[in-house]
């Protein structure tokens, strides 16, 4: 089953004319995702490896069906990429782009408003193993399985995903909400689909310092959550004040600390790795597999 | 970005947010010059990107231009130590040369993103001259709290509600409510993170000032001011983050001993991590970033061996999109052109691993390969005690190989 994408869904590329769009709409595709339609302003008629390009995401939705939006424009016109793609009725967004101002996401916020998922900004996208991806997660490290993975990190969920599949523990979706202070798609928001999705067996959780969102994932996995869910929080070590590399990154006024994520994770019965090294074996030990 | 109290208030006042007369100077004929153009007493406040300046003697009242002259040659190169500054302290370069006012009352008002909402929120408290931390500990029941949208903006009814709940009345209270509205179209309309106004005075003619001042702005949008861009004071960063930040890395520098260069925020944090398991300590943040091409290696390299406190360095590079082979041809291009003397420990993973670690194994270099994070940090860790030779002692390997030296770290409490 996986969870909001599989090889059926149609995806059109916003930015697709450019060179990052371009290179990973193409390994996008090489993975199975269908890519039907790229959208940039003014290059409408034109076309990229074949993918005819529209003017508007509107169009781009009317002319090939689309459903789902991979968004890779600078930042500055990311707010305007994900309005656009919101009106236009697209139902999944995935912006990967890093360093949209704070408060261009709270207007995106507002936008929720259409009833669009948005996927970031600032992550590696979504991709459910042996079906299709919508991201730029290197495909290989993956394999098909029953462990859900969601993370507000990049290349420390392509170290946990590694880590499970060398321990032979492949993954039904991995969901990259990214590492901004105002996520489009929330841990609870994820959550919430794999503990229906028949496919996840359990999860893995990986957050890190700012915020209280992984506070709130502990309420709701101790609330709701039948499956076993796993953790690791990123930042054990960072100096308060300081934002370390993710604009949400940042512990403010004392709140916000690997300390007190991973109190209240363990206190809703969720099994926390210590080390980023022992991710995979502590999900192997939850399943009883280890 | 961080900005000075006197370019917050400059800022605040081009929005309408009443501010004291002042001026700010960088000598003490300066401070002279302008207590006595305002008259009266005035209070000479030292210029840093710090707070508990107050305790720490870097904000005095003088009566007079004599006396501010005195105070401000006094205040001026002084190395400042509050609680926020840390150990080392900054020198202050400028003082604002402000008039005293008659207090009446000292209230609090500041305006944060609220992330569980995702929406700006005003707060305000009886509590002036409180840090919000302490009120919100001590008394959570006196700060009240209004949100708005960015597009409305904070509504006139908002500004009220909170002008009667602090007892404010009169002329006063329409003062306030100008106040406040102010400084919430401020805070949205110039891309911050944070405006404090603690205290807020009301003057005993009743009149409603900032009395003091403090604003962050979003780094991510600075493009879109340049005025306030324009603010931003090198000589209150740190020398490497100014240079990392020249070639867009992200470096935070720590006092640890092991340089670490990372690709990701996520990965960089959770190396900081493991190496805190392995009984090191981390000489800084670095994350390289996705598109880590050789001319960036490179220079993340230089940067973190510029710190003299690194004994050690380790490289933990995930390779998605970016290619090992890539990455090692720009290590080992970097590692001769600097000709680093200190032990570096390499760990590759991802996209054309085995093809990284044939370049680096035939480089010539003494650098040290390791099998996964634990095996990375225990060798990091080893190689950057004194007396290490390379290859006498390395970590041992695999899983749970790490010198495991007591628990989790402590976290390091608030500055």
């Amino acid at each position: 089953m996986a969870i909001w994408l599989d090889s059926s869904t149609r995806v059109v590329v916003q930015g697709l004319t450019g060179k990052e769009g371009q290179f990973h709409a193409a390994k996008c595709r090489e993975y199975g995702t269908k890519i039907v339609a790229g959208m940039t302003p003014g290059k409408g008629g034109t076309s990229v490896d074949g993918v005819p390009v529209f003017n508007t995401v509107a169009d781009a939705r009317a002319a090939t069906g689309c459903t789902a939006s991979l968004i890779f424009v600078p930042p500055l016109a990311a707010a305007d990429a994900i309005l656009e793609a919101a009106d236009a009725g697209i139902e999944l967004i995935v912006c990967i782009t890093e360093g949209i101002p704070a408060r261009d996401e709270v207007i995106v916020q507002h936008a929720r408003a259409k009833g669009a998922r948005l996927i970031g900004p600032n992550c590696p996208g979504i991709i459910s193993p042996g079906k299709a991806k919508l991201g730029i997660m290197p495909a290989h490290i993956h394999k098909e399985g029953s462990v859900g993975v969601v993370s507000r990190s990049g290349t420390l969920t392509y170290e946990a995903v590694d880590q499970l599949t060398k321990l032979g523990l492949g993954q039904s979706t991995c969901v990259g909400i990214g590492g901004d202070p105002v996520p489009g798609t929330s841990f609870v928001d994820v959550l919430t689909a794999f503990s229906v999705d028949p496919q996840t067996e359990a999860v893995v959780m990986i957050g890190e310092i700012g915020g209280s969102a992984e506070e709130e994932a502990a309420a709701y996995v101790k609330a709701n959550m039948k499956k076993p869910v796993v953790a690791f929080i990123a930042g054990q070590t960072a100096p308060p004040g300081r934002r370390m590399g993710h604009a949400g990154a940042i512990i403010s006024g004392g709140k916000g600390t690997a300390a007190e994520k991973i109190g209240a994770l363990e206190a809703a019965g969720i099994a926390v790795a210590v080390s980023p090294a022992e991710i995979g074996i502590t999900m192997a030990r939850a399943l009883g597999r280890a | 970005m961080k900005v000075h109290e006197y370019q917050a208030k400059e800022i605040l006042a081009r929005f309408g947010v009443a501010i004291p007369r002042g001026e700010v100077v960088t000598t003490p004929e300066g401070a002279r010059a302008v207590a006595a153009n305002l008259g009266g007493k005035v209070v000479v406040k030292a210029q840093v990107h710090a707070g508990g300046r107050g305790k720490a003697g870097g904000v005095k009242l003088a009566n007079g231009p004599d006396e501010a002259s005195d105070v401000a040659s006094r205040i001026l190169g002084m190395r400042l130590v509050s609680k926020q500054t840390g150990p080392e302290g900054k020198i202050v370069h400028k003082v604002l040369v402000e008039e005293a006012l008659g207090i009446a009352r000292e209230l609090y008002l500041g305006v944060v993103l609220d992330r569980a909402t995702g929406l700006p929120v005003l707060m305000a408290s009886k509590f002036g001259g409180m840090e919000i931390e302490e009120v919100a500990a001590e008394h959570p029941e006196a700060i009240l709290k209004e949100h708005f949208g960015p597009l409305a903006g904070l509504q006139a009814y908002q500004a009220r509600k909170l002008g009667f709940a602090l007892d404010l009345s009169g002329d006063t209270f329409k003062k306030f409510v100008k106040f406040v509205t102010a400084l919430a179209r401020a805070y949205n309309e110039s891309d911050a993170t944070l405006a404090e106004i603690n205290p807020l005075l009301i003057t005993t003619d009743g009149d409603v000032l900032a009395l003091d001042a403090k604003m962050n702005f979003d780094d991510n949008a600075i493009a879109r001011h340049p005025d306030i861009g324009a603010m931003r004071d090198l000589d209150e960063e740190d020398p490497l983050e100014v240079e990392a930040s020249k070639f867009d890395l992200n470096y935070i520098k720590l006092d640890g001993t092991i340089g670490c260069m990372v690709n990701g925020a996520g990965l960089a944090m959770a190396t900081m991590d493991i190496i805190k398991h392995a009984g090191g300590a981390p000489a800084n943040f670095l994350d390289v970033g996705g598109g880590a091409s050789q001319e960036r290696v490179e220079n993340a390299f230089r940067i973190l061996l510029s710190d003299k406190s690194v004994k050690a360095v380790l490289i933990n590079i995930f390779g998605g999109i970016v290619r090992c082979d890539m990455i090692a041809s720009g290590v080992v291009a970097a590692a001769r052109n600097l000709a680093v003397k200190v032990p570096i420990v390499v760990r590759l993973e991802g996209t054309n691993v085995e093809e990284g670690r044939r370049i680096l194994a035939e480089s010539g270099l003494k650098l040290q390969p390791a099998d996964g994070m634990a095996d990375a940090a225990a060798k990091v860790v080893a190689a950057s005690e004194p007396g290490f030779t390379p290859g006498e002692r390395g970590g041992a390997g695999g899983r749970g190989g790490g010198r495991v030296v007591g628990g989790p770290p402590a976290p390091r409490k608030e500055k």
